[in-house]
C-alpha cells in the first residue's frame, strides 16, 4: 500500500525529460496542498532544517495519524505535498516502521539543492516524533 | 568580448550573474597559478634559490601592484590576508580592542558584524549600528549622532552593500569619523572591482579587499593600513616569516607587512592575483565602471517593467547587484527553478540577515554584474524570472 503510493509518485516524476519540468510538477502539486489554518502557523509548529517555512500539525483520527502542513515557498509545499500524500493516513507504527529513505526512493537528491533535503528530512524526523508520540 | 578571455565562458553556456558572490577568472590569472606550480613552486621569503627568490620577487610583486591599484604610499601598509573575513577579523582581535565602542552600519554582511560579536561586542554594548534610511541610503544624521555619543570609536562600514549594492559615500563617512577622534576600517569586498578607489583620497584608516571578487584566486585578499597606523597595530598572529630574532626569552618581529603574514601564504593566490589586477588595469577601471554602469541601468530598468516587482533601492545610489523580490513568491524558489534554466544569481539572505529581517523579508533575488557581461545576458535573465515566475504564481 504505502510502497505502490511511493511507486505512483516515483512514476509520476520519471514521466519528465528535464529538471525544469519535473520542478513545474511539483509546484502544481504543492498548488494542489489544502491550505493549513492561519492559527496553526505559529512557530512551535516550524520543521527545523528548512531554509523556507514549513508548519507541520498533526492529529490522530481512529488509529490513524492525518498530517496537515503548508509553506512559504511554493517547491516546498510541492514536497509538502509529496510527503503527506506517502505519510497522512498511516498508523504511527507504520509509519515508525517505514524507510526513511524517501527523498533516495524518488530520486529527488538528484533535483533538490542540499538545502532543501536537509528541509525534507526535517519534515521526516518531525513526522516520525508525532508517530513516537502517538505510538 | 571580453568573455572571450574568460575560460569559464568557453565551457559552459551558463548566463552567470551571481558576481557579487564571486568573479570568474581570466586566463592570464590561471595560467600564472600553473605557471606558479609547475615552474617555479618554492616558498618565499625563506630560501635562496633561484625558485625561491622568484617566488619572492613575484608574491611581492603583487603588493606593488595592489598599492598602486589603490593608491596607497607604500607597499608595507599592504598585508595579505585570506579575504575580507580575515581582515576584519584582524581588525575586530587587535586594533578595535582599545576602543570602547565599535559602529557598524544597518547594511554589514555578517563578517562585518559576527568578528564584534566573538569580541564581546553587542548592540549598545559596545557596538553601535548606524540606521538605513528607506531608499536603503546610509543615514549620516543619525551616524553622527553616534560619533558625538561615542567619540574615539572605531567605524567598520562596507564601501558597497554586499546584499543591495548601494554604495556609501566614503569620503564622508571618514571625514566626519575623524572629526570625531576615530578610526575608519572600510569592507572593500564589492567595490574595487567595480570602481577606481584612492584610499588617499577616501582618508581611510583600513581598508580590506577580497582578490576572487576581483577576477582573481579564492583565498586571496587584503587590508590597506594607513602608515601612521602601521606601528599601533598590533600583531595577529605569529609564526614563520614574522620574526626577525627569536629565542626562548623573547621574539622579535619583523616590520609590516611581514609580521602580520604569519605561515606560508597562499603564494599561488598572491601571485594569481597580480594577474587579475594587470588585466583590470589594462581594460582600465574607468572603462568597467562605464560598461558596469550602463548593463546596471538596463537591468534595472527592464526589472522595473515586471508587474509585482518589489526593488529596494533606486538606480541612482547604488552599482553592481540588484536585489529584489516578487509579490508573493519565494525568492529561493526563483533561484531554483532560474538554476534550472542555466542561470546563476543568488538568492536567499545573502549573510546579510540583520538587514533582512530589519525589512521584514526572508531574503531577495540578487543579480550581480561585472564587465564581462552584455545586455544578452539580462535579457535572458528577465525572460527567466518572467517564466519563473509564471510557474510560480498560483
Amino acid at each position: 500500500m504505502i510502497e505502490n503510493k511511493i511507486e505512483e509518485i516515483k512514476d509520476d516524476l520519471e514521466i519528465f525529460d528535464d529538471d525544469l519540468q519535473k520542478y513545474e510538477y511539483i509546484i502544481d502539486l504543492g498548488k494542489s496542498l489544502e491550505p493549513l489554518e492561519e492559527e496553526h502557523k505559529k512557530d512551535e509548529n516550524l520543521v527545523q532544517g528548512c531554509t523556507s517555512k514549513v508548519w507541520l500539525v498533526c492529529e490522530k483520527e481512529d488509529d490513524k495519524l492525518i498530517f496537515k502542513a503548508d509553506s512559504n515557498a511554493a517547491i516546498v509545499k510541492g514536497l509538502v505535498k509529496i510527503l503527506l500524500t506517502i505519510y497522512s493516513g498511516l498508523t504511527p507504527n507504520e509509519i515508525l516502521q517505514m524507510d526513511k529513505q524517501v527523498l533516495h526512493e524518488l530520486k529527488l537528491e538528484e533535483i533538490i539543492t542540499p538545502n532543501r533535503q536537509s528541509g525534507v528530512q526535517g519534515m521526516i524526523k518531525r513526522i516520525n516524533e508525532y508517530a513516537k508520540a502517538f505510538a | 568580448m571580453y568573455k572571450e578571455d574568460f575560460p569559464f565562458f568557453k565551457n559552459t553556456n551558463t548566463v552567470y550573474l551571481d558576481n557579487a558572490a564571486t568573479t570568474q577568472k581570466p586566463s592570464i590569472v590561471i595560467d600564472k597559478i600553473v605557471e606558479y606550480y609547475t615552474h617555479f613552486c618554492a616558498n618565499t621569503h625563506r630560501s635562496n634559490f633561484g625558485d625561491a627568490n622568484r617566488a619572492t620577487k613575484e608574491f611581492e610583486n603583487t603588493r606593488n601592484i595592489l598599492k598602486d591599484f589603490i593608491n596607497a604610499k607604500d607597499s608595507k601598509q599592504i598585508i595579505f590576508t585570506k579575504g575580507i573575513t580575515e581582515s576584519l577579523n584582524l581588525i575586530a582581535a587587535t586594533f578595535a580592542k582599545k576602543f570602547k565602542t565599535v559602529i557598524i552600519s544597518s547594511l554589514e554582511h555578517h563578517s562585518n558584524v559576527t568578528p564584534w560579536h566573538m569580541q564581546g561586542r553587542t548592540l549598545h554594548d559596545g557596538l553601535e549600528v548606524v540606521n538605513i534610511k528607506d531608499n536603503l541610503e546610509f543615514d549620516y544624521e543619525h551616524f553622527e549622532e553616534l560619533l558625538k555619543a561615542n567619540p574615539n570609536s572605531l567605524v567598520s562600514v562596507t564601501h558597497v552593500s554586499n546584499a543591495f549594492g548601494t554604495r556609501h559615500d566614503i569620503k564622508k563617512i571618514a571625514q566626519l569619523t575623524h572629526k570625531y577622534d576615530s578610526y575608519i576600517m572600510v569592507d572593500a569586498a564589492q567595490s574595487v572591482a567595480h570602481f577606481k578607489v584612492d584610499v588617499q583620497d577616501l582618508d581611510v584608516d583600513f581598508y580590506g579587499m577580497s582578490g576572487h571578487k576581483t577576477y582573481g584566486p579564492t583565498g586571496v585578499g587584503a587590508l590597506y593600513v594607513k602608515e601612521e597606523l602601521l606601528k599601533e597595530l598590533p600583531v595577529y598572529q605569529t609564526g614563520g616569516a614574522t620574526i626577525n630574532d627569536v629565542n626562548f626569552e623573547r621574539s622579535i618581529m619583523l616590520d609590516s607587512p611581514y609580521k602580520y603574514e604569519a605561515g606560508t601564504q597562499n603564494i599561488a593566490g598572491v601571485i594569481g592575483f597580480s594577474q587579475a589586477l594587470n588585466y583590470l588595469n589594462n581594460i582600465g577601471i574607468e572603462k568597467v565602471f562605464e560598461i558596469e554602469d550602463e548593463l546596471y541601468k538596463y537591468l534595472h530598468n527592464e526589472l522595473e517593467k515586471i508587474p509585482g516587482i518589489i526593488l529596494y533601492n533606486n538606480v541612482s545610489n547604488a552599482i553592481g547587484s540588484k536585489s529584489f523580490n516578487i509579490e508573493s513568491i519565494n525568492c529561493e524558489d526563483v533561484g531554483i527553478l532560474l538554476d534550472k534554466m542555466h542561470i546563476a544569481v543568488r538568492a536567499g539572505h545573502h549573510c546579510a540577515q540583520p538587514i533582512m529581517k530589519k525589512l521584514n523579508i526572508d531574503g531577495t533575488i540578487r543579480a550581480s554584474v561585472a564587465f564581462y557581461n552584455t545586455k544578452d545576458d539580462i535579457d535572458k535573465f528577465i525572460e527567466g524570472l518572467k517564466k519563473a515566475i509564471m510557474m510560480l504564481k498560483d
